[in-house]
């Protein structure tokens, strides 16, 4: 029996405005299958960082979502630039984004500590010039 | 502290959530950076900003916030409204400056996610 969801979303790149728009989708959803509240904002949460990343630093990309009775994968892809120094880029406070991005609210240096913070697993997979896969685990309890 | 509480303590506007004013709100948190919002998990917040962009309300939304309050008359676009609105989420509007604004719900009873001493 195949008891899996599998959710795609395709992120717009430099369209700040409807960032967050594929982790309200996986929220809601979420919560309509009864996923428990703390689990779904942290998986909300997770996401929702990773999508902004995306918009920010990687033209976009491509998010897959797998709900299992035991947990939520979220894998955010993207053809970016590549994270140059990824234990630099955990710390909190780093950042590389643009003074226009700080203007709207992010590139406080949060993001990908964040993302690690709400996941139970979180893996990133870099290469300079190819792009950035983050693999997050959540834990349904 | 209900959410009517919040408006009148900061003589607000409300822009959207009237059904919501009977809310109670456990803590507040109040920044423009929507990352460090992020970083603070709290049941039941209000979330008080100088920030008015759509990521606010997507930033309340994945976090379950309860009332947004807008700082310095700030007032958001019919499209967060409604976005805020579709959420469940009360939106109000206030004159008061940010650390006015803290200062008043505070001195009020409500308080942060940390604590010193």
């Amino acid at each position: 029996m195949d008891d899996k969801i599998v959710l795609k979303y395709t992120v717009s790149p430099d369209d700040f405005t409807r960032a967050g728009e594929a982790s309200s989708n996986v929220k809601a959803k979420l919560k309509q299958i009864g996923v428990p509240p703390e689990v779904v904002r942290k998986a909300a949460i997770a996401m929702y960082e990773g999508e902004i990343n995306m918009v920010i630093h990687a033209n976009g990309g491509e998010i897959t979502v797998t709900i299992s009775p035991e947990d939520i994968t979220i894998v955010l892809a993207d053809t970016g630039p590549g994270i140059p120094d990824v234990e630099k880029a955990m710390q909190a406070g780093f950042s590389t984004a643009p003074d226009n991005i700080r203007n709207l609210g992010f590139g406080a240096g949060m993001g990908l500590p964040n993302m690690k913070k709400y996941s139970d697993i979180m893996n990133i997979d870099t290469t300079l010039g190819v792009g950035t896969t983050v693999t997050m685990v959540i834990h349904m309890q | 502290m209900t959410v009517q509480e919040i408006k009148d303590l900061l003589d607000a506007r409300l822009l959207s959530g009237a059904q919501f004013l009977d809310k109670e709100v456990h803590s507040a948190c109040g920044s423009d950076m929507m990352s460090d919002v992020l970083a603070f998990v709290k049941d039941q917040s209000v979330l008080i900003t100088g920030l008015c962009n759509p990521q606010v309300i997507r930033t309340a939304e994945m976090m379950d916030i309860v009332c947004l309050v807008f700082v310095r008359g700030k007032v958001p676009d019919d499209n967060m409204i409604n976005l805020a609105s579709q959420r469940d989420i009360a939106v109000l509007s206030t004159e008061l400056p940010m650390f006015s604004a803290c200062g008043v719900l505070y001195n009020a009873g409500l308080r942060g996610g940390a604590s010193i001493g």
